[in-house]
């Protein structure tokens, strides 16, 4: 076990490195530059600019500046919010998001699982319909449109909820419920099939031949095998959501990273592009690390090699 | 005495009464803006009691990249700097140019050396002396090639020794010496009392440049221990103008608070609000719910579905629009055929319908653009755009009558030899996908079919892309547009000099250039003649497609009093408070 968490965290580092330099290389492959302007600054201007970020150098090395750099801890000044490092500009915004992901998932798991059990018990019957409709909803409804929904009744016509940033307990209630909708919609199906699946299989069956009630089966024997491709997906869901949403995080005015890392791109913000991404890759490449190692706590019949 | 006087009397004495009762509420206070004539409280309402909110919230723009004042190059942080500094001269409401920091200035013969006379006793808002030495680093600092402002050359490329200052930077931009910022002519006396400016060529509306928000004062010690850093952090952040930052969220607010140290042109007893939340909201939904639920009292970003449902403020309602210094335009890459031809480029012209296009399509919340220079730029006396009109009989360059011109077009096009379109080769329209951009370029594409039988593409470009794309003329049409970065009109007509490094369609006028040299003297008659010249030279050429002018539009509840809107893109809140 020791050595395969060693052994994949190794390849976990290999992972981020490789996207790392594909990002590195493609982002210069991409036309236009940070320091573009509707207004053209002069030529001069564009080239001191350049030169105080080095973007004067050759390709092959500024790959391998940044590299160093990154290596020693430092990723650099923003391109374009002059004055703030990355490293500052990230530490101060991850928290928020973290915040914010981690209360969704909570919330998408303490939703999600329950309907989903609800659903696979009453297969077939009206609850079961109900919860599918809703499911179905819940996966098809872009947030965009449903953090609008919430903002324009909550915020703007009941003004029951404030309408932006985290500033007390109730300004998390929209954001969360935008956040969460979506996975917990995911999970309530993957319960749901999950659990089905697990149902009729032999050893269940075993069970209710020997008289067990049907209850009792399904939280005491299925419900443990059932919950391992929710487990599966979780892993990669905290590590999306907790790199940010775009869409949630402005439409609520948070200030979070998920914004850093769209509009870095569109800004051509070559050193938040780099930061953003990195962090993001390691994010998801943890969860998945997390995720295994999880495995093999609920299921001992799988084997880490 | 009859009823109505009686009335009158009482009416007249419950006003005194709620005027006792406003200055009571504001302690120690010692104004109140109803003594000041020009923005007076309602105080009509016998059931009011007007007391001004100690804090109001507006939006006004996204978090601002920066807020350096020699970095900034977006409207979004030009509004913050006109609330935060204060410039050597300043320009008020009536868009005229008053003392700022400096209390007068006086300008040599020739129009090349200036004299700014300091006010006394002008503080940082840290509370140490303000002096001309500070205006005179802000300056030199704005010439360094290093920190690379971005209008540094609009704001001092005129000043003696600029290019000294810079390194003499041959045709490819290599520095031929050693770049000197000592040498720009900008000296400060030594009792840091008056500061002197000498410019290498006559610049009329050198004066507006000064009041631009580039050129507010920076403290050098402040600066040269945080580096960049220093426009990033409240605590680091040493400004002079009637407000100062107390808090900054990126993304989330900026927090700005009366600044006690504050001297100077504006009127400190009518700056009454203790604090103004600047909301950093970037969604227009976001900006609409806030205003509703009363969060924020005036908003900039209003989402364009609600505009049809909102009420214009002239039939009473919350909705502004007002003029901004720009025009959206077309170019057309005139270089290349066949918008080499000038009839090609007059049918193109003429076949649209400027009246459509900013009032139905873009919602009216643009104004269409007959003339290439729009409302709200000011002339040596009066407006240039009335002063445009007048000169060419009363119209404007291109006729208001869509019908006449449609007829026109087709006949420009058939003389250019593509009768109805045939023959005409299939062009390209480039144009980046926000805002009303894409549906204009379906409406060109529709109409140009229409009319005159032509076929057009529409290429979707990405912002990054659009801009170096246009400016290396690879394209054949694009969407243009120009915001006025300070009111004189040649900032918007020398976009077309041959030269001009946003001349995007370059265009070519040996007449057009002569008019802009000519222009470029102390004399503001003669200046104004020159650039009416230009705009008249281009216009007959058809050398780009005036679309629309820029507007501002925005909702402001009217509780919000004593605030302006500018042509410039800036609200002013020095003066401004809320009524509770």
């Amino acid at each position: 076990m020791g050595k395969y968490i060693v052994k994949r965290i190794a390849m976990g580092i290999l992972s981020v490195f490789i996207v790392a330099t594909l990002t590195f290389f493609l982002m210069n492959l991409v036309p236009g530059g940070p320091f573009v302007a509707e207004k053209s600054i002069s030529k001069a201007a564009q080239e001191a600019l350049e030169a105080k970020f080095g973007l004067d150098k050759p390709l092959l090395q500024r790959y391998t500046t940044y590299m160093t750099d990154f290596l020693q801890g430092d990723m650099g000044f923003s391109l374009r919010q002059r004055g703030r490092t990355v490293s500052d500009i990230i530490f101060s915004k991850f928290p928020v998001s973290a915040r914010l992901a981690g209360i969704a998932v909570v919330v998408a798991l303490c939703v999600g699982i329950p309907l989903g059990c609800v659903s696979a018990y009453n297969r077939g019957k009206l609850p079961d319909n109900f919860i599918i409709v809703l499911g179905t909803c819940g996966i098809a409804i872009p947030s965009f449109i449903s953090s609008v929904l919430l903002l324009y009744t909550f915020g703007s016509w009941l003004q029951l909820l404030p309408t932006m940033g985290l500033n007390d307990a109730a300004s998390y209630i929209m954001p969360v419920t935008a956040l969460a909708i979506y996975p917990t919609a995911y999970i309530t199906r993957l319960m749901r099939s999950s659990l089905l699946d697990v149902m009729g299989q032999d050893y269940i069956r075993t069970a209710k031949a020997m008289g067990l009630s049907s209850f009792m089966t399904l939280f005491k024997h299925a419900l443990r095998n059932a919950l391992l491709p929710v487990i599966a997906y979780v892993g990669p869901m905290l590590a999306s959501l907790m790199t940010g949403s775009f869409v949630v995080e402005k439409i609520f005015t948070i200030p979070g990273l998920g914004r850093e890392f769209v509009s870095s791109i569109t800004n051509r913000d070559y050193t938040m592009i780099m930061g953003t991404t990195i962090i993001l890759a390691a994010l998801v490449i943890a969860a998945n690390v997390l995720v295994d190692i999880l495995y093999k706590v609920i299921d001992p019949r799988i084997k880490l090699k | 005495m009859n009823a109505k006087k009686i009335l009158a009397l009482a009416l007249a004495a419950l006003m005194v009464l709620a005027m006792a009762a406003c200055n009571g509420n504001n302690g120690g206070n010692a104004s109140d803006p109803a003594n000041n004539g020009s923005s007076t409280p309602s105080g009509s309402g016998n059931d009011a009691e007007p007391t001004i909110a100690s804090e109001f919230s507006v939006q006004i723009g996204p978090n601002p990249e920066t807020l350096d004042p020699a970095l900034n190059s977006a409207v979004d942080g030009g509004n913050m700097l006109v609330t935060l500094f204060e410039t050597l001269l300043i320009i008020d409401e009536n868009l005229e140019v008053q003392p700022g920091q400096a209390e007068s200035y006086t300008v040599s013969e020739d129009g090349l050396t200036w004299t700014f006379t300091m006010r006394d006793g002008l503080k940082w808002s840290d509370g140490t002396d303000l002096t001309a030495k500070d205006f005179e680093y802000t300056f030199k600092r704005l010439a360094d090639v290093n920190l690379a402002a971005p209008y540094g050359e609009t704001v001092i490329g005129m000043v003696d020794g600029y290019q000294d200052a810079i390194g003499n930077p041959d045709k490819d931009g290599n520095m031929t010496t050693e770049p000197d910022i000592e040498k720009l002519n900008v000296k400060a006396s030594d009792d840091g009392k008056t500061l002197t400016i000498v410019l290498s060529y006559p610049c009329s509306y050198f004066d507006k440049l000064v009041a631009f928000g580039t050129m507010s004062p920076v403290q050098q010690a402040t600066v040269e221990a945080n580096g960049d850093a220093w426009a990033t952090k409240p605590e680091t952040y040493v400004c002079n103008g009637p407000f100062m930052i107390s808090e900054w969220t990126p993304s989330e607010r900026i927090v700005v608070k009366k600044n006690p140290n504050y001297n100077g042109g504006w009127d400190s007893s009518r700056i009454v609000t203790e604090t103004i939340n600047f909301l950093l909201l970037e969604d227009s939904s976001a900006s609409f719910a806030a205003y509703n639920s009363g969060a924020a009292v005036l908003i900039k970003d209003v989402p364009t579905e609600e505009i049809p449902s909102l009420t214009k403020v002239e039939d009473g309602g919350d909705y502004y629009v007002d003029t901004i210094l720009g025009t959206y335009y077309v170019s057309m890459n005139d270089a290349i055929a066949p918008f080499n031809d000038i009839n090609v480029r007059k049918a193109l012209n003429l076949a649209i319908d400027r009246d459509y296009i900013a009032n139905v399509i873009m919602q009216g919340t643009y104004t269409p653009a007959y003339n290439f220079v729009g409302p709200g730029v000011t002339d040596a006396s009066g407006m240039f755009f009335d002063n445009s009109v007048a000169a060419n009989g009363g119209k404007t360059y291109i006729s208001e009558d869509y019908e006449a011109n449609k007829k026109l077009a087709q006949e420009a096009l058939a003389a250019a030899g593509y009768p109805g379109g045939e023959g005409f080769p299939t062009i390209t329209y480039s144009t980046n996908d926000t805002g009303y951009h894409v549906a204009v370029a379906e409406y060109l594409q529709s109409c140009y079919k229409e009319v005159l039988g032509i076929t057009m593409n529409i290429d979707r470009v990405e912002w990054a892309s659009f801009t170096p794309l246009r400016r290396a003329g690879d394209y054949q049409m694009s969407r243009n547009g120009w915001v006025m970065d300070y009111n004189d009109a040649s900032n918007i007509i020398e976009l077309l000099y041959s030269t001009n490094g946003n001349n995007d369609g370059k265009y070519k006028s040996a007449a057009f250039d002569a008019a802009i040299d000519t222009s470029r003297v102390a004399d503001q008659g003669e200046h104004f003649k020159a650039l009416h010249e230009a705009e008249k030279i281009m216009m007959e050429d058809y050398a780009c497609i005036p679309v629309a002018y820029y507007n501002d539009f925005w909702l402001q509840s009217p509780s919000l009093k004593g605030s302006w809107h500018s042509p410039y893109g800036y609200w002013f809140f020095q003066y401004a408070y809320v009524e509770e």
